[in-house]
């Protein structure tokens, strides 16, 4: 008797279709657009600060403050919230249990101190930015 | 008993004979509390006795009655008929070479079990010479979850990345290697970095998270690698700032 191990191919481009966890997956792979599309935008916004010319920076200010950009920039939070931030606060216990005593300290505790970080960090953010 | 016909949609694939697998179908007269496993039994006893498929314990003990059932990784044996839909089909575990019919080939998973050293490695003499080992409670509490692990494989169907990339070491070697990594009897924790901090180790795991989703007793693989990738990255700036690592 021979044997002829039969392969199954695997698509490479197609694979995620193949249930709905993949396809949630590639949904949160897909913020790395957003990041690429924010990188540009920051590069960009250094040129025109590095042009030396107000009117450069404040048109670039003014781009930023049309009825488009704002929508994107809405679509953009939203959708690193949901497929970013909240899951991986809501995983964030099960790569960094801790440990006290005999018993792992409750999950909820590590999810509440990344929201405290995340607060703390977002308030020293809107200060530098001169919004609080 | 209430007996409910089910139709079996089951991969077959004979080497000696097929091409490519294909599928045939079976009407089932179940009893309400069969398993899948009951069901590719009654097959084999009633119906096509050419039907090949591995089982053993019919209790979620062995491992070895690993399937795709409906498209989902699964334990036959833990897979009940009354949770499912009237017709159901019965693949062999995906991302496996397939031996014949529902039977897959693992010689590669087990060379990556090997691989890991999953065994407690030794450096110094044992704390007490001619006796055990002592553990506390809390240092067993810290990798018990993991030594859950029976080898179904149900973790590497699952996994995409592995579906892939062959050469990944995969969901359950990896949660194996940390839980001799976690193991405070052991120290051969540097031996395996080298396997494990490897590009086809942790860091080709893009946190899918399926083998966790799909694992039968609850190993959770995928915290176990995201907990090495942290591991890990401590003990590379640990090295780059000249700081004592780890010293197993």
């Amino acid at each position: 008797m021979s044997r002829r191990p039969y392969i199954r191919p695997m698509s490479q481009t197609t694979w995620y279709m193949r249930n709905g966890r993949y396809k949630v997956y590639m949904l949160r792979e897909m913020t790395s657009f957003l990041v690429g599309f924010y990188t540009f935008l920051t590069i960009y916004a250094l040129a025109t600060l590095a042009s030396n010319s107000p009117q450069v920076w404040n048109s670039f200010l003014s781009s930023q403050q049309s009825t488009g950009m704002i929508a994107l920039h809405g679509f953009a939070l939203l959708y690193f919230l949901f497929y970013q931030t909240f899951p991986w606060f809501k995983l964030a216990p099960k790569a960094m249990p801790v440990q006290v005593g005999e018993k792992t300290l409750p999950g909820i505790y590590i999810v509440i101190g990344h929201y405290i970080v995340w607060a703390v960090l977002s308030a020293f953010i809107f200060w530098l930015a001169g919004v609080i | 008993m209430n007996i409910r016909q089910i139709e079996l949609e089951v991969m077959r694939y004979d080497p000696e004979k097929d091409e490519a697998p294909w599928f045939q179908q079976y009407s089932v007269p179940c009893q309400e509390d069969w398993a899948i496993l009951d069901a590719l039994n009654y097959v084999k006893d009633e119906l096509d006795t050419t039907l090949a498929y591995r089982w053993s314990c019919h209790m979620m003990v062995c491992g070895s009655c690993g399937m795709m059932i409906n498209g989902e990784p699964s334990l036959t044996c833990k897979t009940f008929v009354r949770d499912l839909p009237d017709k159901v089909r019965v693949e062999p575990l995906e991302n496996f070479p397939i031996e014949r019919d529902l039977v897959v080939v693992l010689d590669d998973v087990m060379q990556k079990l090997h691989q890991v050293q999953p065994y407690i490695v030794r450096k110094d003499a044992p704390p007490q010479e001619d006796k055990e080992f002592t553990q506390s409670r809390g240092a067993l509490m810290k990798f018990k979850q993991l030594t859950m692990c029976i080898n179904c494989m149900c973790c590497y169907a699952a996994c995409p990345q592995y579906g892939l990339d062959k050469n990944f070491i995969g969901p359950a070697a990896l949660a194996l290697a940390h839980r001799y990594n976690l193991d405070s009897r052991d120290q051969g924790k540097s031996d395996r970095l080298d396997i494990l901090a490897d590009h086809d180790g942790v860091w080709e795991c893009s946190f899918v998270g399926a083998c966790s989703e799909v694992c039968p007793k609850h190993v959770d693989p995928a915290a176990a690698i995201q907990q090495m990738k942290i591991d890990g990255a401590m003990e590379f700036w640990k090295q780059k700032l000249g700081m004592p690592g780890d010293k197993s």
